[in-house]
């Protein structure tokens, strides 16, 4: 068998084996992000199928998993990554972007700093320096807007009074890796903490640039990329986006950030299409992105941050349920519904593998990191949606222990009727006119 | 009536008005064109007990459904002062012989003396529809004329 025949039939069995997982993880409900970095596990380093050769001297040169098609896989998630964040950015226009900015910048700087926080420290406490602490705190301050806007669709909360409360903290925290992927970029390329400042304020400068530009000539843009037959639609979508990607890569701006920013420039009916036809495609390359990720990481390092990352997951679990009660409070939510609120934010997924993915290949950091994010994703990204689903439950049963005391008052400090109070006043500030 | 409008980032708009028992009811417009319609719990105010996702048709079919009464009652009012005259609406269904026919081929006047004064379909109303007006399944007509003409265009709509 020739090189060629042999990538085919890797690159086939792999692609067989995570559709056989996205199917599993479709009938149980679950996201199949969680499922594909097991798999990646499962076939990769350390693996089931490699993990015989325990000489570490030797595993590294010649057992190289699937090596015949490394080259590809490798292109192939980056390319994920790109469009990852392409779609993430073509979800949102830039005047949703700048409304949810305004409607949720408090409890979006509340959500950096409860969640930030505890993986900035942990990644000091192992020791793995300033990168290793930004890398950490990254990881667990990203919520998953991707699993989180299905699971709300699923358990049918959409109407909900706390779902556009949540959906402005993702669209927040969104905005806000915007700027930190660029500091992320500079600091693991080894730069000072002057050059990352200076990172920063290039960053901030372009997500200004790119709403204001977004703003202004958002039908200009979708004119330039729209064309009338799919074909060359896809092609100069996809182009663009890679182009836009690898110059953004070049500035030091990191790819996906270039990609974001020009999926949030395109709006209107061709980011529609633009997502309807660029969905395939993301699924593809994230999944294998995804598979990838968990085939660099050696599962024989897992045990060592396994706690570490059970901690984590505890910790930030709590947190994110504290900003989602504290935001949903301020928007006069009842006590079920600030419960409902919280336990969405605790979900995590495919950016905080990206983050990981990206302080892995930059070879700048520790491979630990790569095992802790993949245990700490599939805790979050499995217990979130639970926790989401049994919510309801927990904060109807929190809101009666809160009624017991209160005698008179009715759970949520509304008037008897059921009425919420200060609903409108809820809806009014969210309200675009 | 106030709509509330509210935006969900990333994934559309929530439109909802308030009930006199204080729920809401509205709905979800996906921004890929599909439609959920939402009802809020009396019991907690955030939540929703429904989320009913529709298709075009059934969307359309629904509104037609909740507009006719208004629209029956309008007229009503109307030829109040005619006695022995009233309006019914009337849904067109599956089994009707008359669908995908022309009004026209109900014969309807001729045989019941009674009027069809309008076609809703898709959250439309079409006024005064003439004898080539295509009738669907679903339709919602709207006929004025007396009790027993009525009784009869119920009968040969449904034969």
């Amino acid at each position: 068998m020739n090189t060629t025949t042999l990538a085919l039939i890797e690159l086939g069995a792999i692609l067989l084996l995570l559709g056989g997982l996205g199917r599993f993880a479709a009938r149980i409900g679950m996201s199949p992000v969680p499922l594909y970095l097991l798999g990646g596990l499962a076939i990769g380093y350390g693996g089931i199928l490699f993990g015989r050769d325990l000489n570490p001297m030797t595993h590294d040169s010649e057992l190289v998993p699937f090596q015949d098609i490394s080259e590809f896989t490798h292109l192939a998630s980056e390319i994920g990554v790109v469009l990852l964040l392409l779609m993430l950015g073509l979800e949102y226009s830039a005047r949703e972007l700048v409304t949810g900015m305004r409607a949720s910048w408090r409890a979006g700087l509340v959500d950096l700093v409860l969640n930030f926080l505890p993986g900035a420290v942990a990644g000091w406490l192992l020791g793995w320096g300033a990168a290793g602490a930004v890398v950490l705190g990254g990881i667990t301050y990203i919520s998953s807007s991707g699993i989180i806007a299905k699971v709300l669709g699923d358990l049918g909360r959409l109407g909900n009074r706390e779902t556009p409360v949540v959906l402005s903290i993702l669209v927040f925290e969104d905005l806000a890796m915007a700027v930190y992927l660029p500091v992320l970029t500079a600091l693991l390329g080894g730069l000072t903490v002057a050059a990352g400042a200076q990172a920063l304020g290039v960053a901030l400068l372009v997500v200004a640039i790119v709403l204001v530009v977004g703003l202004r000539f958002g039908p200009q843009i979708s004119r330039f990329v729209a064309s009338p037959e799919q074909e060359t639609f896809l092609l100069k979508v996809l182009g663009l986006a890679l182009l836009v990607a690898g110059l953004a890569g070049a500035l030091q701006v990191s790819a996906g950030v270039g990609a974001f920013l020009l999926g949030i420039a395109i709006s209107g009916a061709t980011a529609h299409s633009a997502r309807d036809l660029l969905e395939p495609l993301r699924d593809l390359f994230a999944a294998l992105f995804f598979v990838l990720f968990g085939m660099n990481t050696d599962p024989r390092t897992l045990p060592p941050v396994l706690g570490w990352a059970l901690l984590l997951a505890l910790v930030t679990a709590l947190t994110k349920i504290a900003t989602g009660y504290w935001a949903a409070r301020r928007a006069g939510i009842g006590t079920a519904g600030r419960w409902r609120a919280g336990a969405a934010l605790t979900i995590r997924g495919e950016f905080s593998i990206v983050i990981a993915g990206l302080a892995v290949t930059s070879g700048a950091m520790a491979t630990d990191v790569s095992a802790l994010a993949t245990a700490y994703v599939m805790s979050l990204a499995v217990i979130g949606p639970v926790l989401t689903r049994y919510a309801d439950g927990i904060g109807r049963a929190a809101a009666r222990r809160q009624s017991r005391p209160a005698g008179a008052q009715t759970a949520s400090g509304r008037a008897p009727d059921g009425r919420a109070a200060d609903g409108r006043a809820t809806d009014g500030e969210l309200s675009l006119d | 009536m106030t709509v509330y409008e509210t935006p969900l980032p990333g994934i559309g708009s929530r439109k909802e008005i308030e009930l006199r028992d204080g729920r809401r009811i509205g709905i979800v417009s996906h921004r890929d064109g599909h439609t959920e319609l939402i009802v809020s719990s009396l019991e907690d105010p955030d939540a929703c007990v429904a989320s009913v996702p529709l298709s075009h048709e059934e969307a359309a079919s629904l509104g037609a459904l909740l507009s006719a009464p208004r629209l029956v009652a309008q007229l009503e009012d109307e030829h109040a002062e005619v006695p022995g005259i009233s309006t019914r609406q009337m849904v067109l269904a599956s089994d009707s012989p008359f669908v995908g026919e022309p009004l026209g081929v109900t014969r309807m006047r001729t045989r019941t003396a009674a009027s069809i004064v309008a076609v809703i379909r898709a959250g439309t109303t079409h006024p005064s529809p003439g004898p080539e007006f295509l009738l669907e399944e679903g339709d919602v007509l709207i006929i004025v004329g007396t009790n027993e003409g009525l009784r009869r265009a119920a009968e040969i709509l449904s034969l």
